[in-house]
């Protein structure tokens, strides 16, 4: 409680204009002010971390931002050089533009995270210039390390997290935003090239440029799959729901647990089970071949535009019971007597659905119906398990016929190793998701009620 | 009238049983070919003219495909992720929905654009950042690849802890209760059904992600997990002898996950609908 009126009484230029000299001080040597309250352990941990962080900064940092700015300078090879009047040939190791780089950030991030710790030691100045005007006792170490337990306990909680999301999600996300305005493809791969900033050139190249050709289509192709998967998920998984709902029918739980028993089955399993199932030489096609159905194999999966309708109803069989189970639980607490009174009115069984049923499904179910669409966009195991992008075609770069932007994205970093052009995929799926994304937000109650939480 | 809704409801029974043919077709058949004798990958029929279990034996006795191994790895790896993502999912959870510090909110929506890129987008960063760690091609990576997403993967727990009465918080406080007192012997308690739903998902994280663990572990065969390992049995060199072993590894895989999925069923559900209707 103390905290929060200590803390906003002063401001950080009001300290310094009324401090004494060592309150002044402290703001260029942090922890000075600690030292002379007699909060030895933190007051010697701010200045060590000052005189640490100083000699870093010129030892390692500074060069590591020079590094960030050119991205190396020396390409491996082999020199001439003249040593006592004889010509001789040294091979030189060149820069890795890469490590360069991922240190180049790293020391930025050291930089911001000192940043951070010399604010705290400022306010901890503050706090005790405001303590000594109120005439309190500054606290010791150990009631200190006590408030990680109550007033700070979320520090204690949070911090080892933290640290694996700064490793682990924002350095490789800020690392691979950079490399789309880099020329790091597969002419230039580190150690033996170096690579360089480029600006802008491959967001040009993506959208009107040499690949705007596989780009487009592979974006259509996405957008129609995310609504098709979405809305046939929806759709039917509402209508099996209400199949299994309908008034008299018996087993109603042994039907739902058919359909959910597949949802149980890991992806990988039932998606390599279906291409095996529907490949030009599955038993699908030997067996409508055998019972003199068809007599060339049906192309599921080997052309493009069935493909495109293989995946599609795949997916219908892996995310219908998703919806259905959601749906029933839905259909089961809708008031029932709207519908009674529809039906004495005399509607029937489409005209309730049409009017009552469906629109308090989907009103409930829209933030879900987002999430599924977003998760359409990145869907990649469906898509790389079941036909890995194929058949692959002449026009597209590095992409077959079905192969979403997610996949693409995938080909490009392991195949091709045109990084650049890959992160800047995954900048633009990063785009398309967080405009949906904010749709689905600010439609959830949280993101109403975040106010008043 | 009492007619026409006989028949209807016939109609019904015929789709639905049309229906669960079509979504159990394909499970039946990966068990029947576990279970075959002859052919090779394909054969024109459905029910093996010869019923055997050499499949299931070829699992653990070959040596290209060390499948014991491969389930140990994934077993450690799953259990290790468990404990360590579970910890940190509820930290999270718990810490934003009821501690009122200065950068809840701002820590929010970072938390959800950072959910926004594409995991794959980091995935290469991600190895390099292993690899100068000298953690690259080995369990430990993985356990830690998969730990650290968790700690943005709070939003279900989190709406779950959001539902606990915060009334109960300030009554503790005011017995002289600290928050760590709140947490481990009030909010923890109150939370067992998020917790197991937490924990289980954790679990079965890694017997179904292939894509990071195959750019991890490289070709170090012995260090794979289940998933990566059938999937190279079904690479197009490998199917045609090996397509009845993976199908037998299949379903070994999937009777574990499967009693798992039923036990958790209930938690599923809420966990979806919690998701989207809470955010």
């Amino acid at each position: 409680m103390n905290n929060l009126i200590l803390d906003d009484h002063y401001s950080m230029k009001d300290v310094f204009i009324k401090g004494d000299l060592i309150t002044k001080l402290s703001f260029v040597f942090s922890g000075l002010n600690n030292l002379r309250h007699k909060q030895l352990i933190k007051g010697f941990s701010f200045l060590i971390a000052e005189v640490l962080f100083l000699l870093t900064f010129v030892i390692q940092v500074i060069p590591a931002l020079g590094g960030l700015i050119s991205l190396g300078t020396q390409t491996q090879g082999i020199k001439t050089i003249t040593q006592d009047g004889i010509k001789i040939q040294v091979a030189i190791k060149g820069d890795n533009s890469m490590l360069i780089m991922i240190f180049g950030l790293a020391s930025l991030i050291f930089v911001c995270v000192y940043c951070y710790i010399f604010w705290c030691g400022l306010k901890s100045s503050r706090k005790l210039f405001a303590m000594e005007a109120l005439h309190l006792k500054p606290a010791t170490f150990l009631e200190d390390v006590k408030t990680l337990t109550d007033g700070r306990f979320h520090m204690t909680l949070m911090s080892i997290p933290l640290i694996g999301i700064v490793i682990f999600t924002i350095l490789p996300l800020v690392y691979m935003t950079l490399i789309a305005f880099t020329n790091y493809d597969h002419n230039h791969l580190p150690p033996k090239h170096l690579f360089n900033w480029v600006g802008v050139e491959n967001f040009a190249n993506i959208f009107t440029g040499r690949m705007a050709g596989t780009f487009l289509p592979l974006l259509t192709w996405t957008l129609v799959w995310a609504v098709a998967a979405t809305v046939t998920n929806f759709f039917f998984g509402i209508i099996l729901a209400l199949l299994i709902n309908t008034k008299g029918l018996k087993f109603k739980k042994v039907w739902r647990t058919i359909f959910v028993i597949t949802m149980a089955v890991p992806q990988f399993v039932s998606l390599l089970t279906m291409k095996n199932l529907l490949s030009d030489w599955g038993p699908i096609n030997q067996l409508l071949q055998k019972w003199g159905l068809i007599s060339q194999p049906l192309p599921f999966l080997s052309d493009g535009l069935w493909a495109k309708f293989s995946i599609i109803f795949v997916n219908m069989w892996i995310g219908i019971p998703v919806t259905m189970l959601i749906a029933t639980g839905i259909i089961m607490n809708l008031p029932a007597e709207q519908i009674e009174a529809a039906e004495i009115d005399g509607a029937n069984k489409l005209q309730i659905f049409k009017s009552i049923t469906f629109p308090q499904i989907l009103l409930i179910m829209t933030p879900t119906l987002i999430q599924q669409f977003i998760g359409n966009i990145n869907n990649f195991n469906v898509i790389y398990l079941l036909t890995g992008g194929a058949p692959v075609s002449s026009k597209l770069y590095q992409a077959g016929e079905t192969d979403l932007l997610v996949t693409w994205l995938y080909k490009l970093t392991v195949t091709a190793a045109d990084y650049n052009l890959a992160s800047v995929i995954g900048i633009i799926i990063f785009v398309l998701s967080a405009v949906f994304s904010l749709l689905a937000y600010t439609r959830t109650k949280s993101y109403k009620e975040g106010g008043v939480i | 009238m009492k007619k026409q809704k006989r028949i209807n409801l016939l109609l019904v029974y015929i789709t639905l049983a049309i229906l669960a043919v079509v979504w159990l077709f394909p499970i039946f058949w990966i068990l029947m070919t576990s279970f075959r004798s002859e052919g090779a990958m394909a054969v024109p029929y459905i029910i093996p003219k010869h019923f055997t279990l050499a499949n299931y034996a070829k699992l653990f006795t070959n040596e290209s495909f060390p499948f014991a191994r491969w389930f140990a790895n994934t077993f450690v790896v799953a259990l290790l992720t468990m404990i360590i993502s579970t910890f940190i999912t509820v930290a999270m959870a718990y810490s934003l929905s009821r501690i009122k510090f200065k950068f809840r909110n701002r820590f929010l929506k970072l938390a959800l654009v950072l959910n926004m890129f594409p995991g794959f987008m980091s995935m290469i960063a991600i190895y390099y950042i292993l690899k100068s760690m000298g953690l690259d091609q080995t369990l430990t990576a993985l356990v830690i690849v998969y730990s650290a997403g968790a700690a943005l993967g709070f939003y279900i727990a989190k709406g779950f802890f959001d539902t606990i009465p915060y009334s109960l918080d300030e009554s503790a406080m005011i017995d002289g209760a600290t928050r760590a007192d709140i947490f481990f012997k009030i909010t923890l308690p109150l939370s067992k059904p998020i917790i197991v739903y937490t924990a289980l998902m954790a679990f079965m994280a890694p017997w179904m992600d292939f894509i990071f663990a195959k750019v991890i572990l490289g070709d170090q065969t012995d260090k794979y997990t289940i998933a990566i390992g059938l999937f190279t049995m079904v690479t197009p060199d490998k199917i045609n002898n090996w397509f009845m072993t993976f199908t037998a590894g299949c379903v070994l895989i999937a009777i574990p996950i499967t009693i798992l999925f039923i036990f958790m069923q209930k938690y599923y559900v809420e966990g979806i609908t919690a998701g989207g209707v809470k955010g």
